[in-house]
């Protein structure tokens, strides 16, 4: 098993990095900073910090008061609430009215699973996806992270970005420098390709390694970008390899997988399997057993891969 | 504060009522929009844009300008008509509201209409919103007892947030309330335009708000009420609001709904409806005899 390395802290230490070359960054909480680490940037900078109490809704429109008004805001809360309970102010402030609002969307995911289905959120990118000028990022590990926040903050929109609870393997290091709408190719193969998001990117590095002992050779894609998706490094792959696998911490509705099969349905149809959480809701358990539970193990992963390659004439 | 004058409260007065006149031609042309609540909001519109605030038409994202949010987005044919002839886009573009390839959409749209400073419509949101552009407007300054007490006087830009009684039924206002009063935000000022009528019925029977001084009050906010069509008594509480620092203020502005067309006010029907050409007629001619009362 890789070494798993603290994402919370990781976002903390990057949001106060930011703060320092920024002065125009400033953050916003509802109530949970000691839970997702922002409580890192409130200590540094006092002044520039405001929790506006248990309230999402006014969360996300304090920080468009903010955007508007030359401020560049990063509003933190769990991800299951901005993208359920806030998001009519995401939609007609951000994504409508121009406000460049920041939503770090902790506890992505399952990643909060002892917490159980109320605060996983697996449907956040189906919905996010589906606005207009959102702009949708979901790092794979700190690295990724801490080299894509300098972005999310100049990114000339609003950004959606995804940040696990959790101590996660990191598959890059920090010579990896990721691009917001820009994929990569973190393995080569020829047979299929995985395309993944996340946590789910080491898993699918794991499932290449397994399906390699099974005598197929799969490409795998760090799709860390949802939306604005990178169109070309999906039909490159789907040319290439013939067959993709779609794996994401999220239903198999809407999410990356939709965003994938909807592209390559009116492009370059080839055989397409999603993995991920089945149109159902999760339970409460440990972070590992409730992924494994819920379509996001490995093995998923490579039945998904077996029955893509065969599925290709 | 200082009285503001005879000469004054009589123009601004008149250009209310005008502006009706106008909001009536817009919504009759389009036979679709919202007069009762642009009429209950007339005057403080007017009071805001021709007397109050600091604005430059020429340069609508001046950076130190008072911005006003407004809420109650359902209305927008006034600010409309008040941003246009304040001079923020050519007054003839006024007949296009509503209007496919128009710069005036169905309800207020920041990236469009110059001036306008968010979209509103789905109700609610201004005084939230509102606290983000107060705490930006303090951020925005040096004064350093402003970081902990901004006032109007120790602000980048004031902020009004014009909002319905209405828009009081939803959850997400009392949460920009509690903010605004928790970062004692004196450069925030609320107006509730008031004027008791909501889509469906009196806001007494859709959803009762009184006794909403003492709502505000208990809330830490500094509140003042007033008769919202009278002009100086506008006048005089906006000034009055410029003095109340390290706190919120809300003017709660008693109005009626379709003031200034007789079989308009204060009846729900006319929350969204256009008039008929004898309805047209009628308010046209009522209207009209408004604005002779405001001549010399």
């Amino acid at each position: 098993m890789a070494q798993l390395v603290p994402m919370r802290k990781a976002f903390g230490e990057a949001l106060v990095a930011l703060g320092e070359k920024n002065e125009k960054v400033v953050a916003l909480s509802a109530d949970v900073f000691n839970s997702d680490h922002s409580y890192m940037f409130a200590e540094r900078f006092p002044d520039r910090f405001f929790n506006v109490g248990i309230a999402e809704q006014a969360l996300v429109d304090v920080a468009v008061g903010f955007a508007l008004n030359g401020y560049i805001p990063f509003a933190n809360t769990f991800a299951a609430f901005f993208a359920t309970r806030a998001v009519e102010m995401v939609r007609s402030h951000a994504c409508y009215g121009g406000a460049r609002i920041k939503m770090m969307a902790a506890y992505a995911g399952l990643s909060d699973s002892f917490d159980g289905p109320t605060h996983n959120s697996i449907t956040d990118l189906a919905i996010m996806r589906s606005l207009p000028n959102m702009t949708i990022v979901v790092p794979s590990d700190p690295n990724t992270l801490t080299e894509m926040l300098t972005q999310i903050a100049e990114w000339d929109g609003p950004v959606y970005c995804r940040l696990n609870r959790n101590d996660v393997p990191a598959p890059f290091d920090s010579s990896y420098k990721p691009q917001i709408g820009k994929a990569f190719t973190a393995r080569d193969g020829g047979d299929v390709s995985i395309i993944a998001c996340g946590l789910m990117v080491s898993r699918a590095l794991e499932a290449a390694e397994e399906l390699q002992k099974q005598g197929v050779s799969a490409r795998v894609i760090d799709m860390h970008t949802i939306k604005p998706l990178d169109n070309e490094a999906v039909l490159d792959a789907a040319r290439a390899t013939g067959a993709i696998v779609t794996a994401e911490e999220h239903s198999v509705i809407g999410g990356l997988g939709g965003a994938v099969a909807e592209l390559l349905s009116d492009q370059a149809p080839v055989p397409v399997k999603r993995t991920g959480v089945q149109d159902r809701f999760a339970e409460t358990g440990p972070y590992d057993k409730v992924l494994d539970a819920y379509g996001c193990a490995v093995k998923d992963i490579v039945d998904a891969a077996q029955a893509a390659v065969k599925a290709k004439k | 504060m200082h009285a503001h004058s005879d000469d004054l409260v009589r123009d601004l007065s008149r250009k209310a009522q005008e502006f009706r006149i106008q909001v009536l031609k817009m919504v009759y042309n389009a036979q679709t929009g919202h007069l009762g609540g642009a009429y209950s909001v007339a005057e403080i519109l007017t009071a805001l844009y021709f007397h109050h605030m600091k604005v430059d038409p020429a340069n609508p994202g001046w950076e130190e300008r008072d911005r006003l949010l407004f809420s109650k987005g359902h209305a927008c044919a006034m600010l409309y008509t008040a941003l246009a002839h304040r001079g923020f886009f050519p007054p003839e573009e006024l007949m296009t509201f509503r209007q496919f390839n128009s710069r005036l959409q169905g309800h207020p749209d920041p990236i469009k209409t110059p001036g306008v400073e968010i979209a509103a419509g789905p109700l609610g949101h201004g005084v939230a919103i509102g606290v983000g552009a107060a705490l930006a407007m303090r951020q925005k300054i040096q004064k350093p007892s402003a970081q902990s007490s901004p006032s109007p006087r120790a602000s980048a830009g004031n902020v009004y947030v014009v909002l319905g009684d209405g828009e009081l039924n939803a959850g997400v206002v009392w949460e920009g309330v509690m903010s605004a009063a928790k970062y004692r935000l004196g450069n925030l000022t609320a107006i509730v335009d008031y004027n008791g009528i909501q889509q469906t019925s009196a806001s007494m029977d859709s959803m009762p708000t009184e006794p909403i001084a003492d709502k505000w009050k208990a809330f830490g906010w500094h509140v003042i009420e007033i008769h919202g069509h009278n002009m100086r008594q506008v006048l005089d509480a906006l000034d009055h609001a410029d003095e109340v620092h390290a706190k919120p203020t809300v003017i709660i502005a008693r109005t009626t709904k379709g003031k200034g067309v007789s079989f308009m006010e204060y009846d729900h029907r006319w929350h969204g409806q256009p008039p008929t050409k004898e309805q047209y007629e009628t308010a046209l001619s009522e209207l009209e005899k408004g604005v002779e009362q405001w001549r010399n």
